[in-house]
């Protein structure tokens, strides 16, 4: 390779990098505004043209966990920090409980066929045909009933639900695309149905596993409507705390909506980065394996 | 247990899928020591007889032993049968070494145990330096070869390849041939192949089963399907090129002096006689026959010898030492396999003859006459 060579091919590659950053850039913008603004005064939040240079200040992260009021005295607390800890605990905890459930009766319904299997499958299916707003009254009137309005296991119980006809299907299909012969191989090798699954066929899934976690928390990381009626203040989640905190007397206050934003997407964030690799491997799954 | 018990036997099994029958009333004994290869064209029933044996699939009709023992309706992990898949299905999440040790688990050895077997197995195999590696790091040969280890790791009571060597390349099988062969030839345990190549058949197998569409046409010694291949089947199945199957008239046979016997037959046109099986006596005058002639039993002779074909040299296709040629005699194409050194010139008219005592006779029915 001649050096003429080398620098057409540098050139190309460096001309890739700056067209993928600059249609990055296009896309992140919005999510970049918002990350700045968290970081602004009042007063640079509302300048124009808008300010890409200025001094930083946390001052906006403070006030999504303390507010001083305009009287003045002591600042008090907002109680974001137990809706953050409620996000994080009712979408971990409700989407592993998916994901544990939905990997047994994924595999169930992969190697041990019901009779009348499929129609199973699409009635599991039908549940995620129309958006769940619909069910919202019955939902609202069982939990009455039921006395699960504002508890952890009511909502929790909710969101598995919620979760789990994605991750059976989503799973499922992992586990079909295995190739039998190596649980065959397994049977021949000593081993019982339970060691098949656990020792074989489950390490095969892993990052197809990892995939339907990420879309399940992303999923349930966002979900407004059932937060909203079904939550105490001791239980609420995030995004229906959000609402409550737009608009007031005072107007928008930009800055802590960002900040509380900026916040608001972080635990998705480390859990994509922290399972990227997974994920690729998980959405591609089948068509690279041979 | 006594060395008769520790065989494979096969008594009338059957396997209905539903209407479909992929295996039919299939008997086979398989001694200890001896390796039989199942070898038939694809959808013949061999993977299936195959898996019955192993447990992974249940025989419907029929009965089967291994050491004895009667299995038909023992899940495979409880046959302590060793089985090579043919795309290997090696466990993709563990390593080479741990493949190698998950047969051992279930028979409970110790950890020392288990790392010395899996020492002795990559020793023969010569696996050592991939132990650490995982099967998507292997190469086709070394998946190979880990695939055999994990089934001669344990001490099973007998052992089944299934396509063994179907996925490597031509140099590679024959390295893998022989060495399979070696490895087996230490284990004094029955042995099962399914193969749909005859080369690998002839060369690993001590008796060969050939089945075609469910049923066992011929069990016998690789020289024996050759050179006595029971029907028409099994004629033109084995061997390449293919044995010439030519249809002919009997026109009469005697006992010729030497004990043997002498028919004529009209065949292409032509009145032949030959030698063939005393057995043929049986025969009536008039009877339809075919004649089996393989490549290489025929030879050239000069166009006027007596008790030859005479036709004309349509294609010739060197093979090497050899030439393929192709006779045209009444439409018939003729194979016949001559030495790279004979001048033969195509359009040159030839007499063809049969060797001596290498003409089959097959009767009506397509049977072997003997």
């Amino acid at each position: 390779m001649s050096k003429r060579d080398i620098r057409a091919v540098g050139i190309a590659g460096w001309g890739r990098t700056l067209g993928a950053a600059i249609i990055s850039l296009i896309y992140f913008f919005p999510v970049l505004f918002i990350i700045l603004t968290a970081f602004k005064t009042r007063q640079d939040a509302l300048a124009w043209p808008m300010k890409f240079i200025f001094a930083p200040t946390l001052s906006n992260f403070v006030s999504v966990f303390f507010r001083t009021s305009v009287e003045g005295g002591d600042a008090e607390a907002t109680g974001f920090g137990l809706y953050f800890f409620n996000s994080v605990f009712i979408g971990g905890t409700s989407v592993l409980l998916a994901l544990i459930i939905g990997t047994a009766a994924a595999y169930g319904f992969s190697r041990f066929p019901l009779r009348g299997n499929d129609t199973y499958l699409f009635m599991i299916l039908t549940t995620r045909m129309m958006p769940p707003i619909i069910a919202i009254i019955p939902i609202f009137v069982l939990f009455r009933i039921f006395g699960l309005s504002g508890t952890y296991v009511g909502i929790i119980a909710l969101y598995t639900a919620f979760n789990l006809p994605f991750s059976v299907w989503m799973v499922k299909s992992f586990f079909d695309d295995l190739d039998r012969d190596i649980e065959d191989a397994a049977r021949m090798d000593g081993s019982g149905e339970w060691r098949v699954f656990k020792k074989i066929c489950l390490p095969q899934v892993y990052a197809g596993l990892a995939a339907t976690f990420v879309f399940a928390v992303i999923l349930t990381w966002n979900e407004f409507v059932f937060a909203l009626m079904l939550t105490s203040p001791e239980t609420r989640t995030v995004p229906a705390q959000i609402v409550r905190t737009i608009g007031g007397s005072m107007g928008v206050d930009w800055g802590l909506m960002s900040a509380l934003e900026t916040l608001f997407i972080i635990p998705v964030v480390l859990v994509t980065f922290a399972l990227q690799n997974q994920l690729l491997r998980g959405v591609t799954f089948g068509t690279i394996r041979r | 247990m006594s060395a008769t018990q520790s065989d494979i036997r096969l008594h009338n099994v059957t396997k209905r899928f539903n209407e479909l029958i992929a295996v039919n009333a299939a008997n086979l004994t398989v001694a200890a020591g001896e390796v039989v290869c199942l070898l038939g064209p694809s959808g013949c029933g061999k993977t299936t007889t195959l898996r019955m044996i192993a447990g992974l699939d249940f025989a419907s009709d029929g009965e089967i032993t291994i050491a004895g023992r009667r299995v038909n309706e023992l899940p495979a992990r409880d046959r302590n049968v060793a089985m090579a898949f043919q795309f290997y299905a090696l466990y993709p999440s563990l390593t080479v070494e741990e493949n190698l040790a998950y047969p051992l688990h279930a028979e409970g050895l110790s950890r020392a145990q288990i790392a010395e077997r899996i020492a002795r197995v990559a020793k023969v195999l010569e696996l050592q330096s991939v132990l650490k590696r995982r099967p998507h790091q292997l190469g086709e040969g070394e998946k190979q070869r880990v695939a055999v280890g994990r089934s001669i790791v344990r001490t099973p009571t007998c052992f089944l390849f299934d396509e063994p060597l179907s996925r490597l390349d031509i140099q590679l099988r024959q390295t893998m041939r022989t060495q399979i062969k070696e490895v087996l030839a230490h284990l004094d345990k029955p042995t099962v192949i399914v193969t749909h190549d005859q080369i690998e058949a002839l060369t690993m197998a001590d008796r060969i089963a050939v089945m075609r569409a469910g049923r066992i046409e011929q069990v016998a010694s690789p020289h024996d399907l050759f050179s006595r291949p029971a029907n028409l089947f099994v004629a033109g199945f084995i061997g390449t090129p293919q044995m010439n199957l030519l249809p002919a008239t009997l026109l009469d046979v005697a006992h010729s002096a030497e004990g043997g016997a002498v028919a004529r037959f009209h065949l292409l046109g032509e009145d032949i006689s030959a030698a063939v099986d005393p057995a043929a006596v049986r025969l009536s005058a008039g009877s339809k026959v075919t004649l089996g002639v393989r490549p290489r039993s025929f030879e050239i002779v000069a166009p006027d010898v007596p008790d030859a074909l005479h036709s004309v040299v349509d294609l010739v296709e060197p093979m090497g030492a050899e030439m393929l040629l192709h006779l045209l005699e009444h439409g018939t194409d003729i194979r016949c396999v001559v030495s790279h050194t004979a001048r033969v010139a195509v359009g040159e008219k030839v007499g063809v003859r049969c060797k001596q005592g290498q003409l089959h006779v097959f009767d009506e029915t397509g049977v072997l006459v003997q």
